[in-house]
């Protein structure tokens, strides 16, 4: 509505999502359909700027992209991203005292905003959250009086003259270090980490805890929320995801396995396991199956840059709240309703529990989440059109315009429609990112990761 | 829900049936799916939302005790994580696994427990993959 005409909505294009032309531009990754464990992408997440894209892996790495600077010869096109670094964020554990492995996956990453010449970034597995400081080397000091330049001590005595050592520039090497570690603080499985818009503290979330932590101090931490019952047998729901808000640095939500959200206000008390607004859609009764709660639990939780807006994503939708409306979405998309009617066996082949995650763009126009079939999905919300696209390298050329994709639920299937039976249920879209400023997408399917762009003329 | 929300403008077909009768219908599909697997499995329990199913979740890794028939896995764990009985146990089964990957393993390293008494130096680093990530190759 008004949003077309502010200049954001200019700068974008005034239909945002399904007025883009959306092109490949890049893919990352093995080719080969054999799939190392290890090799399946788990987060995905620009930074701040848009300048680096993050992704982690299942086998504990981190492999950061940067982009480009634009080439003013080729102005039609934005940069490319190019690997700018690789780590081994987290290795695998043993708990001795419970005799269970602690997978090395990384869960989330999120990055800091940036303060000095260094970026850095927090990393989570399930048990323990690493701060990351990514620097870059490009000068070493050369011309030491006791030193070659291969590191060999001089012997002082041939020493006749003196000189002052001075900084030469060298290849770029790019540097990462853990810089904090922030261990046994969680009993269950971390799910969520948010940084806090006052940029000195963050919160971790697990099943049933959120912990506050203060970036510089490792060993304490306070817990904020505990949904733990006295007695483990009157548990009804766990903890799904948390997010701070982006302006408010004393309110975050959590969202539940019940498809629940509550918002929290850390000045109303130390331990906040009273909200201050429960934002719930009310269910009719009669409309209850045994499937009603699985689909409903929230796999994801983000706050819209302006934060006046949250969204969810449960099993087959996307829902938008308004902070100042709990009693029911503001916006509902159907992801993929038509997967209502084979609830059955995607209960036996365990896809129902899948976690989805949703991003919005950077005017909070549009929104997008994945789907089966490297399927993923877009939703503009001025215009109330949608699209649905797919990641695949079928369409790997640079600058070729995605074709939009149709899922025919029943009845004839139209020529270039793919029928609900045929969708590939291995090949899940769970984690998309959009950059924060430009119409470019990160599309991670399950071990390659896709990016694309709106169409430049 | 109100009919309101569920509408979308049908102009970009996804191949979704028409909204309203979507909505007439939501109810029908769930409920069929939902007899569909009570046919299947008729001691599933009633809620799947119960203390017992949630357990499970948190406790990833822990077998038995589960309402749920032999033939339905616990559920909303994602993969079954195995529990070991201990280190030992542990650690033999990842060098048994590290043996079906690495054809050319020499003399299994791994296997300290057992043949003799281990120093720190024996005890296998379990290190994932040394390998780089491949989105970075």
């Amino acid at each position: 509505m008004f949003l077309k005409f502010s200049p954001r909505a200019m700068f974008y294009g005034a239909g945002g999502g399904n007025d883009i032309q959306w092109c490949f531009s890049q893919v990352k990754g093995a080719v080969d359909d054999d799939v190392a464990e290890a090799d399946i992408i788990s987060t995905v997440e620009f930074n701040h700027s848009g300048e680096l894209l993050a992704t982690g892996d299942k086998g504990g790495r981190v492999v950061i992209f940067q982009q480009e600077q634009e080439n003013k010869i080729q102005s039609h096109s934005r940069g490319e991203y190019n690997v700018y670094s690789t780590f081994q964020s987290h290795e695998p554990e043993f708990d001795y005292l419970k005799s269970l492995e602690i997978e090395e996956k990384i869960n989330k990453i999120r990055w800091l905003p940036q303060k000095n010449a260094a970026q850095f970034l927090l990393s989570t597995n399930d048990k323990t959250i690493k701060l990351w400081k990514i620097s870059e080397r490009d000068k070493r000091p050369e011309g030491y009086n006791l030193k070659e330049e291969d590191g060999r001590f001089r012997d002082p005595t041939t020493v006749t003259t003196l000189r002052v050592p001075v900084f030469r520039p060298m290849d770029l090497m790019v540097e990462a270090s853990p810089r904090r570690i922030f261990a046994n603080a969680h009993t269950y499985h971390i799910n969520s980490i948010s940084i806090n818009s006052d940029y000195e503290t963050y919160l971790s979330a697990d099943d049933l805890r959120i912990n506050l932590w203060h970036l510089e101090i490792t060993d304490r931490s306070f817990n904020i929320v505990d949904i733990k019952p006295a007695n483990m047998e009157e548990l009804t729901e766990v903890i799904t995801a948390a997010e701070f808000h982006p302006n408010s640095c004393n309110t975050f939500v959590y969202s539940s396995s019940k498809g629940t959200i509550r918002l929290c206000d850390m000045r109303a008390s130390a331990l906040c396991d009273r909200h201050s607004k429960l934002f719930e859609e009310p269910e009719d009764p009669s409309n209850r199956s045994f499937f009603s709660e699985i689909i409903s639990s929230i796999s994801d939780v983000k706050f819209s840059h302006s934060g006046r807006y949250m969204m969810t994503r449960d099993y087959l939708s996307v829902k938008i709240w308004d902070l100042n409306m709990e009693n029911r979405p503001v916006e509902t998309y159907q992801v993929h309703e038509y997967l209502r009617s084979k609830l059955c066996s995607l209960y036996e082949n365990d896809c129902i529990f899948d976690k989805f995650e949703c991003c919005w763009n950077g005017s909070d126009s549009v929104v997008m989440t994945g789907s089966y079939n490297n399927f993923f999905r877009m939703f503009d919300r001025n215009t109330k059109r949608d699209i649905t696209l797919e990641a695949s390298r079928e369409n790997n050329k640079p600058r070729t315009v995605l074709k939009p994709r149709k899922v025919c639920a029943s009845g004839k299937r139209k020529k270039d429609e793919i029928s609900v039976d045929s969708l590939d249920f291995n090949k899940k879209i769970l984690h998309t990112a959009w950059h924060p400023k430009e119409n470019i997408i990160a599309v991670a399917t399950t071990n390659n990761l896709y990016i694309f762009q709106d169409k430049v003329n | 829900m109100s009919q309101k929300q569920e509408e979308e403008n049908p102009a970009e077909e996804t191949g979704e049936e028409k909204q309203d009768t979507q909505e007439k219908e939501g109810i029908l599909p769930e409920r069929a799916e939902e007899a569909k697997l009570k046919a299947k499995y008729p001691s599933l329990g009633q809620k799947p939302g119960g203390s017992d199913f949630l357990m499970k979740r948190l406790q990833k890794g822990v077998r038995g005790t589960i309402s749920y028939p032999l033939t339905l896995e616990p559920k909303g764990m994602g993969p079954v994580e195995q529990k070991y009985f201990d280190s030992g146990d542990y650690n033999m089964a990842k060098a048994k696994m590290k043996n079906k990957q690495l054809p050319s393993a020499g003399p299994d390293k791994n296997l300290v427990t057992g043949d003799h008494i281990p120093t720190p130096q024996d005890l296998p680093q379990r290190k994932s993959s040394l390998v780089t990530s491949k989105l970075a190759g």
